[in-house]
């Protein structure tokens, strides 16, 4: 048989797998319900390594546009009776159209400048939240309107976990898409060098700003989907802890490597819920766990093991 | 732990579940609700259990995070198989795990102040503590009482204090208060002194009010001490423990705030019903913990042993017949006030159980 | 104007605080290139660490002494067990990795201390002292007095010093300091050290006013963080400068615009200054890797 997988398929159907298998044998509401968490932090994690791993840019704010993207459906339906689905995809709307305005001058910044400044927006966002008890019910947050297709009510956790890994499965294949693209290899370009990049006359401040555009795009569906998931949602979603989580996700797998997102979501999802026994250690294992990945799997799990693998065969 | 392991009398298991916020931003709220349940809960299998039944506390800590705390509920339904559940430390977690309980028909007895828990009622959704309309109500008696209409608030932009003050401004007509000045602060601000000098320079106030938890009213209480602010201040149950004294220190004295019995549980007259069990709960729990009571931990206490006397009534650990008889709770004495329930009042409490309390000589005392 | 006071006071208090902290998170960064997240949890060890030894019997100043030898040790060790072995990630990884150990510092302190909220007694008496029509803390003069004191000594020992000028060295140019027979991971152990005892002592100065508990360290690395890119992230004239911006950014902010967007207020100008000046304050030159 010479037939024989592109690494892209393969990423595509290693994806399908980790949907599909566990849904089959999961045996409760519950294990449905980590599941679907998986899936919404793997998406917007997919969509920041868009934008760190390959673009190199950092950011801190990430899930200020996740948080748009789970308000979208909180508050339209509640406010003018919208759709709760058109609800989801006008905040997605709403994340992309700012990411796209406010990106366009911080994205000026570099390195801790610029996590600083996306730092503030998020801090900003979630401030708003906060803040504006009338529309948004305040720090305790507000009900999330069940969304209803052809009559019949999404709201049992299976059907989310397959509404989201649906969503991932998709959110896999358009970044394998945006990435086999010139417009990726633009990106990728830009992440080993700027400089040479622009003396190749790529267009650096466009390709940076699409980048985080497409992040923010990951980031609202995800919320969105958390959102309706959740039938509740809190300003914390938008928290710096949130984004720092994002970020820890992203290179707990490893920069730059879509199933290592998807990796490094399932840890951090996963993690906690297995430390419940140890209740008083949670965080201090957490914290324990993390910096043993660092040590010891600098490039991130997916691309650490990799590595490793190949130099076992060889 | 010996109680896990099953003694000769115990008939079977009836599994409680409970989600807290044990650490995060609420942690000072949570761990006493934490070490409340666990304390009781091994006294009550020491003592056979409810109805012959092993009592098995499941609890989980959602560190704050409504959404931990909302996966947490589904586990304690789909996983734990739990009979009923206690927690929900602040209002905006328990706001996130009333769905799950709503759904899977668990009877959920909540810690958390906010009204919107009880108001609508839930079928399955009941709450120990005074709600914040009340606490503000309570001020305003109070203010009324000694003449003072126009008052000036600075709230805390946690859940907590948001939740209170958007009470605060919805009640305070009825009681002919008017309110000349706002301010807030968040959660982790360590100076007030700015807002405390607008506060100051407000035309005609006359009392401030600072609807607030953690260590936030006590900063604004040292802050309106050193500002020389002469105005009555009036703190919420809130902070509700004598760690709020020792963290104000002198400036704490005069400060008054609407609280439960507990906090005077000793200076409590003997003919008051509320002595025994509040004076009860206080030893038991500073003996066993080392710390000092407070009534975060008063409204666990309450929720189990109401849940306890409605397995009771029920003689049955079915969740339905539970909650009936939860519902059905009369003239339950305990640290927050005497409790009755009703079909459309799952928190059954009412002004009476608010104590008016004051700051002296380092201590809380009845301020009626 | 006696407003303006009170809220300058405010400020300027508050703003020691980030200065204390960004002055942390500049020295390490300096000497090693990592943004040290974990430099809050130093602020809460050294003002927890001291609430606890002195709840021991311990005299006030013996437990502050102590706290800051603590907080010390667990710089040290922090380094040679995780940034040493390190070294050499990306930033990112880098970045990470001291969130871990903020974890860790900050999951490990309540199993020490507790959770609660703890207080000191202020150094000179809590009466409030006149200044030109505002009312102030005598702890406020403690804190920027120390902060001014631990400014100058740093500054002092960097210029003036063998081992100062070798922490230099090693800032800017880590291989030539190395071929230049300097000793850099001792060097970046030192302002691990030094880091940890800076934010001790501002967790010491600053518990009478802001109190404390086991996870103050999360706001205070990201004001501190805030702090010192606004100052422009490696100079640590422009840390202090940073800090003490924003903290009276936040006070004005508060005074005269609206309480509850005042930290919105600080980012937006924190924004518009880094648009205006990319490096920040201290103009730092961004270097580009090619």
């Amino acid at each position: 048989m010479a037939f024989k997988l592109s690494p892209a398929t393969l990423i595509v159907l290693a994806a399908i797998a980790i949907v599909v298998l566990p849904g089959l044998v999961l045996p409760s509401a519950y294990y449905f319900r980590v599941g679907a968490l998986v899936f919404i932090s793997a998406l917007a994690v997919i969509g920041l390594n868009l934008l760190m791993g390959y673009a190199g840019q950092v950011s801190l704010g990430h899930a200020g546009f996740f948080a748009i993207g789970a308000y979208g459906p909180a508050i339209l339906p509640a406010q003018f009776g919208w759709h709760p689905l058109m609800a989801a995809f006008a905040g997605v709307v709403l994340a992309a159209a700012l990411a796209f305005v406010i990106g366009k001058p911080i994205l000026r910044l570099k390195g801790h400048y610029l996590a600083v400044a996306t730092l503030g927006v998020g801090m900003l966002i979630t401030l708003v939240l906060t803040a504006e008890v009338a529309i948004t019910g305040g720090p305790d947050g507000m009900a999330v309107a069940r969304a209803s297709v052809l009559g019949a009510k999404l709201r049992t956790p299976e059907t989310w976990y397959w509404i989201c890994g649906v969503l991932l499965i998709l959110g896999v294949v358009a970044a394998i898409n945006l990435l086999d693209s010139p417009t990726g290899r633009a990106l990728r370009a830009l992440h080993d060098s700027e400089v040479a990049a622009a003396g190749l006359g790529v267009d650096i401040a466009g390709y940076k700003l699409l980048a985080f555009v497409a992040a923010a795009i990951y980031a609202a569906v995800a919320g969105a989907a958390s959102a309706l998931l959740n039938g509740h949602v809190t300003p914390d979603v938008g928290s710096f802890l949130h984004s720092v989580e994002f970020v820890t996700m992203a290179v707990i797998g490893g920069l730059g490597s879509i199933l290592g997102s998807i990796i490094g979501a399932a840890v951090l999802v996963i993690l906690p819920q297995a430390l419940t026994v140890f209740h008083d250690y949670e965080t201090l294992a957490l914290g324990v766990m993390i910096v043993l990945f660092m040590l010891f799997l600098r490039e991130g799990i997916v691309p650490g093991l990799a590595r490793r693998l190949r130099a076992g065969q060889t | 732990m010996m109680g896990l392991c099953g003694t000769a009398a115990a008939a079977g298991e009836i599994r409680i579940g409970s989600v807290v916020s044990s650490t995060g931003p609420a942690a000072f709220l949570g761990e006493p609700e934490d070490k409340t349940l666990k304390l009781y809960v091994e006294e009550m299998n020491k003592a056979g259990g409810i109805i012959g039944n092993t009592v098995k506390l499941v609890i989980y800590d959602d560190g704050g995070d409504a959404d931990k705390a909302r996966t947490f509920a589904t586990r304690l339904v789909e996983e734990d198989k739990v009979v009923a559940v206690l927690g929900g430390t602040t209002s905006g977690t328990t706001f996130a795990m009333i769905p799950v309980f709503e759904d899977a028909e668990v009877p959920f007895i909540a810690f958390a102040g906010a009204v919107g828990i009880v108001e609508p009622t839930k079928t399955w959704v009941f709450k120990t503590p005074h709600t914040d309309r009340m606490a503000c109500e309570k001020i305003f008696e109070d203010l009324r009482k000694n003449n003072l209409t126009k008052v000036g608030i600075i709230s805390g932009t946690d859940g907590f204090g948001k939740s209170m003050r958007e009470q605060c401004v919805k009640v305070n007509a009825k009681y002919g208060i008017e309110i000349v000045a706002e301010e807030t602060y968040g959660p982790r601000d360590s100076d007030m002194t700015a807002q405390l000098t607008n506060l100051k320079g407000a035309p005609g106030i006359q009392a401030l009010i600072n609807p607030g938890m953690g260590q936030g009213p006590a900063i604004v209480t040292r802050n309106v001490r050193q500002l020389g602010i002469a105005l009555p201040l009036y703190q919420s149950h809130g902070v509700a423990s004598k760690s709020f004294i020792e963290l104000a220190g002198e400036a704490a004295e005069g400060v008054r705030l609407p609280a439960a019995a507990l906090l005077v549980a000793d200076k409590l007259p003997d003919s008051d019903p509320q002595k025994s069990v509040a004076t009860g709960y206080k030893t038991t729990y500073e003996v066993a913990t080392n710390g000092q009571v407070s009534t975060f931990g008063g409204h666990a206490f309450d929720a189990l042993f109401i849940l306890k006397a409605a397995v009771e009534r029920a003689n049955s650990t079915e969740p339905a017949k539970i909650r009936d008889q939860i519902e059905n709770t009369k003239g339950f004495i305990g640290t927050a006030g005497i409790f009755n329930m009703t079909p459309t009042d799952h928190m059954g409490l009412d002004l009476s159980a608010f104590k008016m309390l004051e700051v002296k000589g380092g201590d809380w005392v009845l301020a009626e | 104007m006696a407003d303006f006071v009170q809220f300058a006071v405010s400020g300027l208090t508050i703003g020691a605080v980030y200065a204390l902290v960004a002055l942390g998170f500049t020295l390490i960064y300096n000497a090693s290139s990592v943004v040290n997240f974990a430099q809050g949890e130093f602020v809460m060890l050294g003002g927890m660490a001291t609430v606890f030894l002195a709840a021991l019997g311990l005299p006030l100043p013996a437990a502050a002494v102590a706290a800051v030898i603590a907080a010390v040790a667990v710089g040290i060790v922090v380094h040679a067990l995780v940034i040493e072995p390190a070294r050499g990630a990306n930033a990112v990884t880098l970045i990470i990795l001291t969130i871990g150990v903020s974890l860790v510092l900050r999951g490990a302190a309540p199993l020490i201390f507790d959770k609660q909220f703890h207080k000191l007694p202020g150094f000179s008496g809590e009466a409030a002292v006149g200044v030109l029509g505002a009312a102030v803390q005598p702890q406020a003069f403690w804190v920027v007095g120390g902060a001014a004191v631990i400014v100058l000594a740093l500054k002092l020992f960097l210029a003036r010093t063998l081992f100062g000028k070798a922490v230099l060295a090693t800032a800017a140019d880590r291989m030539a300091a190395m071929l230049a027979g300097i000793n850099t991971g001792v060097i970046v152990g030192f302002a691990f050290a030094t880091s940890a005892a800076i934010g001790a002592i501002a967790g010491i100065l600053v518990t009478p006013i802001t109190l404390t508990s086991y996870d103050v360290g999360v706001m205070l690395s990201l004001k501190g963080f805030a702090a010192a890119v606004l100052g422009g992230i490696g100079s640590p004239l422009g840390a202090v400068a940073g800090g003490l911006l924003l903290g009276l950014l936040e006070a004005l902010a508060a005074g005269y615009l609206s309480s509850t967007y005042k930290d919105a207020a600080a980012f937006v100008v924190l924004i518009a200054v880094l648009m205006a000046m990319p490096g920040g304050l201290a103009r730092v030159k961004q270097v580009e890797r090619v």
